[in-house]
């Protein structure tokens, strides 16, 4: 259902739309935006427990290399003889849980759902600007996702080059059996992830440049809503290149062309393309490779900047900055994807200005880390289970960003481009951060998702202390090993004794990443029960000043039973005191939602 | 069918637990109506305060168990510019650890000290532009002025130049080893393409140039200290990378291009044998493969092999296929006169097909 009707039918502004609908057009080919949102969560999720388990059956090689396990032969079979991994599965394994997280579970699992849920509710809209698009959007997604997990079961076994598959190792299966079905079947599916998102994105651009409700004004857009709305436009320029990178990979690997490859000799024989380069294709690959982590890491922000200001109960700190970090971050994203090919052979010109550009991104990183330390100062920290994620973010953000200084110096780079400290740096910044924002959006949003309900707090308190305490120790010992110049993609570190004395810290890594793997069912258990049991929550639990709170519990289409609420103030009017001071604006409560008018005794801020 | 009875077991326990927590809640005392208890309350307050100070105080614990025991994992510098290199990290290191270790304090200590309780009021401060800017302008200086060292360093390592006696390599990647190509007596390197890969000649040079014809392929890297040396990187197949940690040099090799990388070996082999770093870590490793050894014999397996002497390795770092992990090659930085002695026992091109006939 859009939110736009021709001027024959009634207005939609002052009331919902009611209609008929079967299992089909509410569960499964549903055009409600929140129902979408709901798909994209359990799709993301169910594809995150795929890539995790991945990551833990590879890091069990890693700290026992060689080593039998049952639960190889189990999940591995042929893959597994005898129960030892075979050195091909684990380059699959690295490569298909890099995939799954990045595109998956942190773009399609974060921004599909909290666009879709957040966008309209908290813009003040009764959906998006286009429900069909939408729906086709996470369809796409869904087969997508059916296609990636089908490559496991290929015979010649799922893509092995890395999950950023370069060329001529990927275009040739001469050079690894994967490199034949299974790299197919995984192009195929990020084309269809391609469309997906930007269909997505479109909408969710569209739907924030004009379906805001009368007072929301740009400045006025809570801060989440400006993070998904600059990355939806990042995604609209960098994921066209991406597709690009794969048409002509799929040219070259099926069509006899030469983009990417030139004077090979493979299999006993000289192939006969030539005055290609693989340099060509890592550029295409990481002009979205880059504005991609932005991506991912934009809404985790923005997720914490308001699940920070609504626990701190006051403003977030510096709402201009912010925003202006924001479109500083996405801009500057579009040129530094060089910093990723620092050593890849290209002209040192080359390696010098993405220096420049990379070190210029850490300054509007750097204030937004600031300005979420300062609204903690002096604030009332509600220590609800989101809070916690969203503090924890802010922390790894910072502890995962700044190796990002060494790593985008390209001097540096030289001895850890491609080592263990690579593999730390870019988990810690966009892995945990991801994830943290993931969380933090599920604990807060809970109720919102799933019609009043809330999770428990008690599991969502061990979830997050056993995470956070486990994520450190799994990374932070990383960044040694790499600096030892241990290598990433490695099956086995024992062809070299040099490396014998790193295998104590491997060790370390995998236990640490099995505690915290294993509490992830504390909050998958905890997610699904309070999806059926949860206890019902007021109707804004967090006492939170953001339109989406102002609606009933219960899903209708349209959002709003009467009229979509106007709005007359920015969303961070937390604890602002009347003109006496005496008071909060409204009196005895700490908080003045969006919709409430300037108030008789209130100084007008113009925000 | 032992997988599908596994499944099974796993779904069936599973239920059993779900009913378990089931009858628990129901059996537990009935709560008012309208008792919503999962928003955190002054308790919950305290004790996360309390658990974000000790938090903190593991933080620090585990970032300085990592930096005390784990720093000697850092490689020994043996190339002109490794001091230049080891500088700009070192100093770089110490900006983001200072910058770490306040914020790390901040985050923590504001969350233990303003955690939320009844009566407290927080303070309404939306903005302050003056302090945006401060923290704003002081990141940009000093990322500056790492900018530009680490650009003049750059500068200095990639923009080389070509010294009177600089010692010409060609290093060959193929899946799964490395060969090395010395430009022989004429300083050339031969041109070569794998266009011409024939029989014994496995690195395809140009049978028809004549400055090829006195280049001497090795499966070993030798290197005369003091000297400079120049790598011309080819591929022949796929993607890979030279990665020589202990010389602070890295470059993909890419097939149809010819990358390139250069440095000086400043120390050999056998005089980075002899620091006490080298001992100390080889005594460490040999322990490491004696216990791993005991335990490999008394499981019926072979024993580990010797690993009697440190030598320096070039390895791949890019992902190249099933064997990436063991393609190395030993390299081995001696005097001058050792370099020569060593090279003349190498047989050259022309030899190699002379004797092939």
């Amino acid at each position: 259902m859009s939110a736009h009707v021709p001027a024959l039918d009634h207005g939609h502004d002052d009331h919902a739309h009611h209609h008929k609908q079967t299992f089909i057009s509410k569960y499964i080919f549903s055009t409600d935006h929140k129902m979408i949102s709901r798909q994209y969560l359990i799709t993301g999720l169910l594809m995150g427990i795929v890539g995790i388990a991945m990551s833990l059956l590879f890091r069990l090689q890693l700290a026992w290399p060689g080593e039998k396990f049952a639960i190889f032969e189990l999940l591995l079979g042929k893959w597994a003889p005898d129960g030892v991994m075979d050195p091909s599965i684990y380059l699959s394994l690295v490569t298909i849980h890099g995939t799954i997280m990045v595109f998956f579970v942190l773009t399609a699992g974060l921004s599909g759902t909290f666009s879709n849920l957040l966008i309209p509710l908290q813009i003040g809209a009764r959906d998006m600007a286009s429900g069909f698009l939408n729906m086709i959007s996470y369809w796409l997604f869904f087969v997508s996702s059916v296609i990636m997990l089908s490559s496991l079961f290929v015979e010649s076994g799922p893509a092995a080059a890395g999950w950023t598959i370069y060329p001529p190792l990927s275009a040739l299966p001469e050079s690894i059996p994967a490199a034949g079905m299974g790299m197919t079947l995984w192009l195929v599916s990020l084309a269809i992830f391609i469309a997906s998102s930007l269909m997505g994105s479109l909408n969710y651009i569209v739907t924030v440049i004009n379906l805001r409700t009368k007072g929301m004004s740009m400045t006025r857009l809570p801060l989440t809503i400006w993070a998904l709305f600059v990355t939806a436009i990042i995604g609209v320029v960098s994921f066209p290149v991406l597709l690009s990178a794969a048409l002509l990979l799929i040219m070259d690997r099926s069509f006899g062309t030469s983009f990417f490859l030139s004077d090979i000799y493979i299999g006993g024989e000289v192939l006969h393309n030539s005055g290609g380069s693989p340099v060509l294709f890592e550029h295409l690959f990481w002009f979205l490779g880059h504005p991609e982590v932005y991506i991912v890491l934009l809404p985790a922000l923005g997720i914490t900047s308001e699940v920070i200001a609504t626990n701190s109960r006051k403003p977030i700190f510096g709402y201009r900055a912010m925003v202006a970090s924001i479109l500083a971050i996405a801009f500057l994203s579009t040129i530094v994807w060089g910093h990723h090919m620092f050593v890849s052979g290209m002209n040192p010109f080359l390696g010098s200005v993405f220096t420049f550009t990379t070190l210029l991104i850490a300054i509007p990183s750097a204030v937004k880390a600031f300005n979420y330390i300062t609204t903690l100062w002096k604030g009332n920290l509600q220590f609800n289970p989101a809070m916690l994620f969203s503090i924890g973010l802010v922390s790894t953000f910072i502890t995962g960003g700044i190796t990002g200084i060494i790593l985008g110096d390209s001097t540096l780079d030289i001895n850890v481009h491609d080592t263990y400290f690579v593999v730390a740096h870019f988990h810690l910044v966009m892995g945990i951060v991801g994830l943290y924002g993931l969380f933090a959006g599920v604990y807060h949003w809970f109720p919102k998702i799933f019609e009043g309900k809330m999770m428990n707090k008690n599991l969502g308190y061990l979830h997050f202390w056993v995470t956070v305490i486990g994520s450190y120790v799994i990374f932070f010992p990383m960044h040694f090993i790499g600096m030892a110049g241990l290598p990433r993609r490695y099956y086995s570190n024992t062809a070299f004794p040099y490396f014998d004395d790193l295998a104590d810290v491997n060790m370390l890594i995998t236990v640490a990443a099995l505690v915290t793997g294993a509490v992830q069912l504390v909050f998958l258990y905890n997610f699904i029960h309070s999806m059926f049991y949860g206890k019902i929550a007021a109707k804004n639990p967090w006492r939170s000043n953001t339109l989406e709170w102002t609606t009933e519990h219960k899903h209708i289409h349209g959002n709003w039973e009467g009229a979509i609420p106007h709005v007359y103030r920015w969303p961070y009017d937390y604890s602002k005191l009347n003109d006496d001071e005496d008071d909060y604006v409204i009196a005895g409560q700490d908080y003045t939602p969006q919709n409430v008018p300037l108030q008789e005794n209130e100084e007008e801020m113009n925000h | 069918m032992t997988v599908f009875l596994i499944l099974i077991v796993i779904i069936l326990f599973s239920i059993a637990l779900w009913q378990m927590s089931k009858i628990y809640k129901l059996s537990q005392p009935v709560k008012k109506e309208g008792e919503v208890s999962e928003v955190a309350n002054n308790k919950d307050n305290r004790i996360n305060a309390k658990l974000m100070l000790m938090f903190l105080v593991f933080l620090y614990f585990l970032m300085g168990y990592c930096f005390w025991n784990y720093s000697t994992f850092y490689p020994p510098g043996a190339s002109d510019h490794a001091g230049l290199y080891d500088n700009l990290f070192f100093i770089t290191l110490g900006v983001i650890m200072f910058v770490q270790l306040i914020t790390q304090v901040l985050i923590h200590w504001f969350s233990y000290k303003y955690h939320g309780k009844k009566g407290r009021k927080a303070v309404f401060y939306a903005d302050n532009d003056k302090l945006e800017f401060v923290w704003t302008i002081i990141p940009v200086i000093v990322l500056s002025g790492l900018i530009i060292y680490g650009l003049f360093t750059w500068s200095d390592i990639m923009n080389f130049e070509k010294s009177d006696d600089a010692l010409v390599v060609e290093l060959y990647a193929q899946r799964f080893n490395w060969k090395a190509r010395y430009a022989g007596e004429d300083r050339t390197l031969g041109n070569a393409n794998v266009r011409f890969i024939e029989g014994i000649n496995t690195v395809g040079i140009d049978p028809s140039d004549d400055d090829g014809m006195d280049d001497v392929i090795t499966q070993e890297l030798h290197l005369p200290v003091g000297r400079q040396v120049i790598f011309k990187l080819r591929s022949q197949d796929v993607l890979h990378s030279a990665y020589m940690p202990h010389f602070r040099a890295q470059m993909n090799v890419v097939p149809g291009m010819i990358t390139q990388f250069s440095f000086i070996p400043t120390v050999t082999t056998e005089d980075i044998r002899e620091t006490d770093y080298m001992k100390e870590k080889m005594r460490t490793i040999n322990k490491i493969r004696t216990e791993k050894s005991k335990e490999l014999l008394a499981s019926g397996q072979a024993q580990l092999d010797d690993y009697d002497n440190f030598d320096y390795y070039l390895l791949c770092n890019k992902i190249c296929g099933q064997s990436h992990y063991n393609m190395q090659m030993k390299i081995v930085v001696e005097t001058e006169e050792e370099f020569q002695e060593w090279i003349k026992g190498q047989k050259t091109f022309r030899q190699t097909i002379a004797q092939q006939q």
